[in-house]
Formats: C-alpha cells, sequence, structure tokens
C-alpha cells in the first residue's frame, strides 16, 4: 500500500536531512504509528505521502502509484483517496459539523443528494448522531476532532492519514479518538498516525516504527512507546 | 449545483470587499476608455488618410512675371509626366472668384486683394500622391515657377497631431493599466487571504485545481467586464456630446466617426477587461495559492 524506498529529504536551508535514507513499506490494512521527538522527521513523512512535498532523493508508492511522477494537475485526484486528520482538526467555523463534512463532497463535486445520505451515516459512525447542526466552537475538542475524522473518511480513502490527531486533547478523549480510528482500521482503511503520546501507543500495541534525526531507528509489530 | 457555488462565491467575493472592488472597476474602465479612445482614434486618422490623400493636390504656383512661353513649358512638362493623373489651370480672375467665395464672411479681407494679388497655378493630381517628392523635383527646375506645394505636407501635419494624441491615450490607458493589475492581484490576494481556511480544506481533500481558482478568476473577470462596460458608455457619451454636439464644427475637417466603430470598441474593450483580470487573477493565485 506504502513504500518508502531509501526516501531523504532535505528542506531548502537546512543543514541536514529531515528524513535520512529511510526505506519502510506498509501493507493495507495496518496500523502503523511513527514516533520520535519533535523535529524528528515524522511530520515530513505524512507531507511526503500527499505529494506537499517532494522527496529529494528516492521513490515514494503510495498504492501502487509513484507519487513522485503524478503530473501537478492530477495530485488533487491523487488526494481522494487519502484522509487526513490533523492535531488543530482544521474544521471551518462558519460551517457545522453536517456542513463541514458535506464541504469535502461537495467540492469534489458530488451532490447534495450524495452528501445529504452520507453525511448523516458518517457522523453516526463517529458518535456525533444528534449533533449534526452544532458549529465547531458549541463542540467540545474531542467532538471537533471527530467532525474532523468524519470529513477525512466520508470518501472511504484507503488510507488515513493522522498527524497527531491526539495533540490537543485530554488522555480521556484521546483513548476515544483512538478507539474510533481503530474501528476505521478495522474497515481496512490503512491508517498511518503521526505520535508523540506514549500512552497511546502503548495501549494500542501496534506497528511502532521509531525515528530519530532522519532515521528508523526501530520497527516493531506490535510495539510500545520504548 | 457547483456552477451554483462557484456564482455564489463570486458575488460573495465582489461584496466582501467592496471597495477594493470599486476602486479595480473604476481603474479598469478608465484604463480602457484610454484603450478605446486610442483605437478609435486610429480607425479614424486610417479613415482620413484614405478619404484625404484620395482628393490630394500638389498646386504650382507660377511667378507673376512669368511668360507666356514659360507657362506653356511648364503645362507641356506637366501634361506629359507619367505620375500625373489630372491637372487643372486656375487663373488669376478664377483664383480671386474662389478667394472671394471662401472668405465672402469678411469682406473687408476680401477688398484688400487685388485681381493681382494671386498667383496663377497648376493643380495637379497625382495617380500615387506618395510618389509626391519624385514629381516636385522633375518640375521644380522649370522657369517661370513660384512654389510647388503638396497638401500632403500639410495633411501630415495634422495627421501627426493626432498620432501624438492617440500616443498619449495609449500611454494613459498603459499606466492605468497597470494600477488596475496591481489592484487585481491585491484584490484577489485579499479575497484568497479571507477563504484561506475554505481554500486548505479543499486542497486537502482534493478539490480540482479549477474548481478552487474558479471563484478568484471569475471574480477579477466580473469586475474586468463591469469596468469594460463603463468604460464603454463613457466612449459613447464623450463621443455623442463631444462630436456630434459640441465639436460638430470639427466634424468638417473630421471624417465623421462611424457608429459602428464605436459599437465595436464594446468587444474589444470587454475581451481584453476580462482577459487581462482573468490572467492576472490565475498568475496571482499560482504564487499565493500555489495551486
Amino acid at each position: 500500500m506504502i513504500q518508502l524506498e531509501n526516501v531523504t529529504k532535505t528542506y531548502p536551508k537546512a543543514s541536514r536531512p529531515s528524513l535520512d535514507d529511510v526505506s519502510v513499506g506498509i501493507e493495507k490494512g495496518e496500523f502503523v504509528f511513527f514516533i520520535g521527538p519533535s523535529g524528528s522527521g515524522k511530520s515530513t513523512i505524512i507531507k511526503l505521502l500527499l505529494h506537499e512535498v517532494a522527496p529529494t532523493q528516492g521513490k515514494v508508492m503510495v498504492n501502487a502509484k509513484d507519487v513522485t511522477s503524478i503530473r501537478s494537475w492530477k495530485i488533487p485526484h491523487f488526494r481522494r483517496s487519502i484522509g487526513c486528520v490533523f492535531q488543530d482538526f482544521r474544521l471551518l467555523p462558519n460551517r457545522t459539523a453536517y456542513e463541514n463534512v458535506a464541504f469535502a463532497l461537495e467540492v469534489i463535486g458530488k451532490t447534495k443528494a450524495v452528501s445529504r445520505r452520507v453525511v448523516p451515516e458518517v457522523l453516526e459512525l463517529v458518535g456525533l448522531g444528534g449533533k449534526e447542526h452544532r458549529y465547531p466552537h458549541e463542540l467540545s475538542g474531542g467532538e471537533q476532532q471527530r467532525v474532523a475524522v468524519a470529513r477525512a473518511f466520508v470518501n472511504r480513502p484507503l488510507i488515513l492519514l493522522a498527524d497527531e490527531p491526539t495533540g490537543n486533547l485530554d488522555p480521556d478523549t484521546s483513548i476515544e479518538i483512538m478507539r474510533l480510528l481503530d474501528r476505521i482500521n478495522r474497515t481496512g482503511t490503512t491508517v498511518v498516525m503521526v505520535t508523540h503520546d506514549s500512552n497511546i501507543v502503548n495501549q494500542m500495541r501496534r506497528r511502532v516504527i521509531e525515528i530519530e534525526s532522519g532515521r528508523i531507528v526501530r520497527d516493531q509489530a506490535r510495539g510500545v512507546y520504548g | 449545483m457547483r456552477l451554483k457555488y462557484v456564482l455564489n462565491e463570486v458575488l460573495v467575493g465582489l461584496w466582501r470587499n467592496v471597495t477594493m472592488t470599486v476602486a479595480m472597476i473604476i481603474t479598469m474602465s478608465v484604463s480602457l476608455t484610454m484603450l478605446g479612445a486610442s483605437v478609435l482614434l486610429y480607425l479614424q486618422v486610417d479613415q482620413m488618410k484614405n478619404y484625404y490623400y484620395g482628393n490630394i493636390e500638389v498646386s504650382i504656383f507660377l511667378r507673376s512675371d512669368v511668360t507666356e512661353a514659360q507657362r506653356q513649358a511648364i503645362d507641356q512638362a506637366i501634361s506629359s509626366n507619367p505620375l500625373v493623373a489630372e491637372r487643372t489651370y486656375e487663373t488669376r480672375e478664377e483664383a480671386l472668384k474662389r478667394f472671394q467665395e471662401l472668405w465672402k464672411d469678411s469682406p473687408e479681407f476680401v477688398k484688400s486683394v487685388g485681381p493681382n494679388s494671386l498667383p496663377e497655378s497648376f493643380r495637379v493630381k497625382l495617380k500615387d500622391p506618395e510618389q509626391y517628392k519624385t514629381f516636385a523635383d522633375q518640375i521644380q527646375g522649370l522657369q517661370g515657377i513660384q512654389d510647388v506645394i503638396d497638401q500632403r505636407t500639410l495633411l501630415e501635419k495634422v495627421f501627426n497631431i493626432f498620432n501624438a494624441i492617440q500616443v498619449g491615450a495609449l500611454v494613459v490607458a498603459g499606466v492605468m493599466a497597470l494600477a488596475a493589475l496591481l489592484l487585481v492581484g491585491n484584490t484577489i490576494q485579499v479575497a484568497a487571504y479571507s477563504k484561506r481556511r475554505e481554500v486548505a480544506v479543499m486542497k486537502l481533500v482534493g478539490a480540482s485545481n479549477w474548481f478552487i481558482q474558479a471563484p478568484f478568476v471569475l471574480e477579477a473577470v466580473v469586475a474586468g467586464l463591469i469596468g469594460a462596460i463603463l468604460g464603454f458608455i463613457a466612449l459613447f457619451v464623450s463621443k455623442v456630446v463631444l462630436f456630434d454636439n459640441k465639436l460638430q464644427a470639427l466634424t468638417n475637417i473630421l471624417t465623421p466617426i462611424d457608429n459602428g466603430n464605436v459599437w465595436l470598441m464594446l468587444p474589444l474593450l470587454a475581451g481584453v477587461g476580462a482577459v487581462v483580470s482573468a490572467v492576472t487573477a490565475w498568475i496571482t493565485l499560482r504564487f499565493y495559492l500555489k495551486v
């Protein structure tokens, strides 16, 4: 599903590479944590997978496609197969939970009829049934993140990328979000999560890839934070 | 549905930033008015050149002490010259009559001119008015000629003035266009900034580039079109007021401005306004949104 082959990424003006000759493979349906201290390069992996940045060297394969060779005008279409969740939720403040999710559908050309059918379903799935018409400021942090997860998942992507999704949440809420991501993983969606929340990693007991100074120092199935 | 979304975004966008929109439209319309005026002037001068150069004459004034033999020699030289299409001879009496006719409103002036003050002359029409120089060189050396005058050189002075006005209008159009472009760029940046969250989400979920850019580009195009329509109205009104009323006397010299030509300015201005705004907006977005 995801293959990084000898990937090096050096940002302009950076003294050392963010990722240094990283090779890793992720199978379909896996749940993978990327862990490591701030600045270790784990967020760069998310950016590479979304083709927000291009690798300096090496190959990034997503869904059997070489990401770097995708023509720039086809990148939007490519991104539709990837869902994304962030630490800061990135919801539109002037739209309700329902509208936030529907917006993501409608800007990629789905009709209102489709969103009327699909959006309540996915909001129900993330546990927001009955709160469809609340605005983000009327929702708790955990509920806002659920809206974000619903938005990321509504297209049934093959891959869900989560960049520190629990970074702004308290431990109990974090665990609820993890349960949600776990449930999404069980539908067959590959989940890649970047985090430095040791508590969560230790509880989930999933594959852990640890990065330090741009290199993989540990890759362990059913790992702990360490 | 998507069309409705895009159109709604355009209207909201124009209204959100209404002072900037107005500034954009005004500069755009002034620039386009100047462009239209300059193109009209160009068409006009072209038309006038065709009109006047067709009727152009070379006047050969004879000396007052010209002899009969000299006159005949000159007549002979003109008639046999292959460049000449047509020639007429004007005696002193005819010249005086024509003069009296021309200045009949100023009898004092007419009285002061005696029958001998005006020279007799040959009026020559050339087959090709451009050949004046060659013709003048061939004829100038003959005895008894006072002066050879080409109306063309007089006309050229008039046309030079028109050309200068035209260039001036183009320069103003260019400077205003620059201001308009900067305003368009700025307006688009402000619009993109105020919608940065939406744009970020759209990029994230994979909305196509045209869908992200269309509302911004159309916003600029709508402003450009409104500017073009205002510019056209300004042009039309000034044509009616200046040339059809106030300066009607001028139309004796100017050939009349064809209304068809003025109407032609509407699609021209609209096209230029829309395309220039769209391209500016699109380039701004490429730098600003990086989509």
